[in-house]
């Protein structure tokens, strides 16, 4: 990596050595010295994302307890933590829950996210501030809106039920408290929190349709509906895709805000598998059952993750 | 834009506009709602554990005041932390994102797709992996350690972001200054950078948001009290201190300030970089 740079501050005199006879040996010179640019970053995620992901495969298959970290011995045990893991009702449990959640979230961010992108773009005063103002939840840390929303969900002394209370429904429910509400609580906050996301990425799809392309359908009598079934959705098919795997990607792996509401329970009823790798690697300290649900988790993304680029190149991009 | 609106056609059109605005009020009256509640039980810390009003009665700052005494130490280390990921992320992102954009090096596809596919790698599974090798590298509960991987949060997107901005500039300018003589490096740091500025400003907001909201790095990466960012101090605030919620909503409110602040200060780059990061 030093070398790499080094070599790049040296050849910045190549311009003034043009006329070296050996052009060969300047040309490798000068990839050397373009390579000094790239290497650090190559670096950086080989060890940060590449290493990890080895590093994790080999650990589904190692022994490691408590003591390992003063020991330094994991030793191989074959595929003794899959079998634990993969046995456990609590993996089924939360690969249900992690699939249950991510459909579930996915689901209301974009159909909201899409009807607030129509909306806005429609054209009225205050459009511009008020679709800004909208991405706060968004960038507020995922620990402190899950916190927030705690508070709120309160069965007794929460905002929620106060409100519902007021308007005569039943103002006492538990909403992080009882297993059969947990999940689909967690879910509704995060659809909350993935909105503004949706919504910002949709309205720069939206932006990009001709407008002809709607004053056509309008000559030919199509309704607003049917305008928006015939020429939004299919001109809009790229930028849904990139939304929903991102989506995919960000809300599969889901961590922060689990803890923050309910740290998995009510028993267990909010577990899932970004949880589960937490609860088995840093609360057990079985660094090995936590790789293989956290292998588990990256085979998920990565059939995603082939699925989307099928999708792409049938784009023909 | 929104050329299917029809002309204005007069007071009517008008009206449905002001409706429209109208309706986005109570749309972001209720996106809003649960951080003007934060806001609203941080200012009632005499409420503790009952009901809050729905507007403070009066100008309450101590639980502000106990908030900072708490986790003062805990928002500097978040800003310190944060800072540092964000310089070394543009140091290692803003070079690789030029020599990727126009050196056409043999493997650069190769790298690009590596780079998008980074984004789908949970974090708990880097975590997971990087916890026993920090352990091995003495990185545990280190100032350092963590900024590292806070940075590793920002870097695929910025090297997306600043590439696909510097593929843009124009090769007779980066060709102009190399008949000057200048070198690659002295052509990127005077040209390239420079011409940059947007993208680097955007990057590097970005870098560091991702930092500041970071909870899982500091959950699993600091097994003591020496390294502390906001987001933990919070999540093991509502541990010890669940019956003052004045408190811990005070301590909430002050990690949303950056966030609040560069959405303000800097909204052209949070939506240039909400855009440009994901559709490429």
């Amino acid at each position: 990596m030093t070398t790499a740079t080094d070599t790049a501050a040296a050849s910045a005199k190549t311009p003034e050595e043009t006329a070296a006879p050996d052009p060969a040996r300047l040309r490798r010179r000068r990839r050397l010295a373009q390579w000094g640019f790239v290497a650090p970053a190559v670096v950086f995620m080989l060890l940060f994302f590449g290493y990890p992901l080895v590093r994790n495969v080999v650990m589904s298959f190692q022994h490691y307890t408590p003591k390992t970290f003063f020991t330094g011995e994991a030793p191989f045990n074959g595929t003794d933590n899959w079998s634990a893991v993969l046995q456990d009702a609590l993996f089924g449990k939360a690969l249900w829950h992690t699939l249950v959640f991510t459909a579930g979230s996915l689901l209301g961010q974009f159909c909201i996210g899409l009807a607030l992108a129509v909306f806005f773009s429609r054209r009225f005063p205050l459009n511009g501030v008020l679709r800004s103002l909208i991405l706060l939840p968004w960038l507020v840390p995922m620990v402190v809106s899950g916190i927030v929303w705690r508070r709120i969900l309160d069965q007794d002394t929460g905002v929620l039920n106060t409100f519902l209370g007021a308007l005569g429904l039943s103002g006492d429910t538990p909403w992080l408290t009882s297993p059969d509400m947990a999940l689909l609580s967690v879910i509704l906050v995060n659809i909350w929190i993935g909105i503004p996301f949706n919504m910002v990425i949709l309205y720069g799809g939206l932006q990009e349709i001709p407008g002809e392309l709607y004053e056509a359908a309008s000559l030919d009598g199509a309704s607003a509906w049917r305008a928006f079934r015939s020429v939004t959705l299919p001109m809009l098919k790229p930028v849904i895709t990139v939304v929903l795997v991102l989506g995919f990607m960000s809300t599969v792996k889901i961590l922060d805000l689990i803890l923050a509401l309910t740290d998995g329970g009510p028993a267990d009823a909010t577990q899932t598998l970004g949880t589960l790798t937490y609860q088995n690697s840093f609360v057990q300290l079985d660094f090995g059952a936590g790789a293989v649900v956290g292998n588990v988790l990256i085979l998920i993304s990565a059939a995603f993750a082939v699925f989307y680029l099928r999708a792409n190149r049938t784009d023909g991009k | 834009m929104a050329a299917h609106t029809p002309a204005p056609a007069a007071p009517r059109a008008r009206g449905r506009r002001l409706g429209s605005t109208v309706a986005g009020l109570l749309v972001l009256g209720v996106m809003l709602f649960p951080l003007y509640w934060m806001l609203n039980t941080a200012l009632q810390p005499e409420a503790g554990l009952l009901q809050v009003g729905p507007v403070p009665t009066g100008l309450d700052l101590s639980g502000f005041s106990k908030a900072l005494a708490d986790q003062g130490g805990n928002l500097l280390t978040s800003l310190v932390v944060s800072l540092g990921a964000v310089a070394v992320c543009l140091a290692v992102s803003a070079p690789a994102a030029y020599g990727l954009a126009r050196f056409g090096l043999r493997g650069t596809r190769a790298i690009v797709f590596g780079t998008l596919i980074t984004q789908m790698v949970p974090g708990i599974v880097i975590a997971n992996a990087l916890y026993t090798s920090y352990v091995d590298l003495g990185l545990v509960n280190s100032h350092f350690g963590l900024m590292l991987a806070d940075a590793s949060l920002g870097i695929p997107f910025s090297i997306v972001l600043m590439r696909a901005f510097m593929v843009s500039i124009p090769g007779e300018v980066v060709e102009a200054a190399q008949i000057d003589g200048a070198g690659p490096v002295r052509t990127f740091v005077r040209v390239v950078l420079p011409m940059s500025r947007n993208a680097l400003i955007t990057s590097g907001l970005f870098a560091f948001l991702f930092s500041w909201s970071d909870f899982m790095f500091a959950l699993t990466l600091n097994t003591t009290d020496d390294v502390k960012p906001i987001t933990l101090g919070i999540y093991q605030y509502i541990g010890a201190h669940v019956g003052d919620w004045g408190a811990v909503m005070a301590a909430s409110v002050l990690s949303a300030v950056p966030a609040a602040i560069l959405l303000v200060l800097a909204q052209k780059y949070i939506a240039a970089g909400i855009t440009g990061g994901s559709v490429k």
